[in-house]
């Protein structure tokens, strides 16, 4: 699972399996207990004899524990010992996934328990080629990609992450939805909000799924205005259809609510993506949110005003 | 991928020359090919693809990088700026 809650669920116990019938020549593949991340190297070493050593990365995948240290070279020496893989397996070879990189140095697993770390591809389902080549990875296995399949995958996952700022805005919609002439009416909070929460999910929609497939052919290479112009092109493709029954304070609320929603959503895909820096993402957010702000006031305010 | 590139000029690595002995470990680890190994030294050739992971600084056995690295992720960022802290990754499974 990848979604967002109770993830913690989806963990393994720490500790060393085996793939087929590993003997005391058979490599050593280092992974995190996240489930999900066992059960695909498991899928793809199906047919091999490989031990499995999996650390204790708090049910977190390989890639996030590695930037927070707990897929690490503590980890691996703390593993390494407990399993006691010296008796084990007669070759002082570790193969460590590649992603897993930011959380080992290499040299100092090595000095602290006699193993030597090989960087393993980056895909899973590049391993066997991999141990076939003389456990040496080509420059494509090394690179990450970021393909149409992989960002389809992540949308569910970014709509989810989202969750709970929705449930928030739907409740404040209602209640200022229903404010008007009558000082407050369920009716309108009913119509006025419901619209108004009817504009938020086409925002979401375009910052969060639009965006991230659109991405390479978005304009620019700041997700924030990416996903504005998703969230413009949406808005005004809503104006259009809505034409008679929208007049203009309307029209300009709806196309100012969606893309200041579509920015700011598609700036959090930052997080999802794999070519970005936190120093770019920061730099981006520090000019990007005054401005989705503002846009959302605007739109905020046309809306108010039509009820009076 | 090579279509995709993030922002110009905001990334924090830093090579010393010098001090490399030309391992390549900091070309195996990155996952970027910000890095290429000419004549036992190492060279940065792809800036900007950087995405300040770390593995490079982590895994130089004789400390020839520094990079500032961390999470790439707006809510991490928020989180941090909030709370006054580093930023740290706990969005998602997918960070
Ligand atoms: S890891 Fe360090 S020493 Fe080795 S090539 Fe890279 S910069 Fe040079
Ligand atoms: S920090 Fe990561 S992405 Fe940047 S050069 Fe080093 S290994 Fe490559």
């Amino acid at each position: 699972m990848r979604w967002g809650f109770g993830r913690t669920r989806y963990s393994i116990s720490a500790g060393l399996y085996a793939i087929g019938t590993p003997s005391s020549d058979s490599p050593v593949l280092v992974t995190a207990n996240y489930k999900m991340t066992f059960d695909i190297l498991r899928r793809d070493m199906h047919g091999h004899d490989a031990w499995l050593l999996v650390l204790d990365t708090k049910g977190v995948n390989v890639w996030c524990a590695a930037g927070k240290g707990t897929f690490g070279t503590d980890e691996i020496v703390r593993q390494v010992q407990k399993t006691r893989l010296q008796q084990l397996v007669n070759h002082r070879i570790l193969i460590v996934p590649q992603l897993g990189a930011p959380g080992v140095a290499a040299h100092k697993v090595s000095k602290a328990c006699g193993f030597k770390v090989v960087y393993g591809p980056v895909r899973s389902s590049d391993l066997p080629q991999f141990l076939a080549n003389g456990q040496t990875a080509t420059p494509a296995m090394r690179r990450v990609s970021f393909t149409f399949k992989e960002r389809l995958i992540l949308t569910p996952v970014e709509l989810v992450s989202m969750w709970r700022q929705t449930m928030w805005s739907v409740l404040v919609l209602f209640i200022l939805g229903g404010i008007g002439i009558h000082i407050f009416s369920f009716t309108a909070a009913f119509n006025r909000g419901g619209a108004a929460i009817l504009t938020g999910v086409l925002g979401l929609l375009a910052g969060a799924v639009l965006t991230p497939l659109l991405l390479p052919w978005l304009p620019g290479r700041i997700f924030a205005i990416k996903g504005a112009i998703a969230g413009l092109a949406v808005g005004f493709l809503g104006v259009i259809l809505l034409r008679d029954s929208l007049n203009w304070l309307n029209s300009l609320a709806l196309i100012m609510a969606v893309s200041a929603v579509s920015s700011w959503c598609a700036m959090h895909f930052t997080g999802s993506s794999t070519f970005t820096s936190p120093s770019g993402v920061e730099k981006e957010m520090r000019k990007a949110i005054p401005a989705q702000a503002a846009a959302l006031l605007v739109g905020g305010l046309c809306w108010i005003a039509t009820a009076f | 991928m090579s279509n995709l590139r993030y922002l110009e000029n905001v990334v924090t690595l830093e090579l010393d020359v010098e001090k490399c002995i030309g391992c390549g470990m900091c070309a195996e680890v990155c996952p970027h090919g910000v890095f290429v190994i000419e004549e036992r030294k190492a060279r940065i050739v792809e800036r900007d693809a950087c995405i300040e992971c770390g593995a490079c600084a982590g895994n130089c056995p004789v400390e020839a990088l520094t990079v500032k690295a961390g999470v790439g992720c707006a809510s991490a960022i928020i989180n941090g700026w909030l709370t006054g802290e580093e930023p740290s990754c706990d969005c998602g499974g997918s960070c």
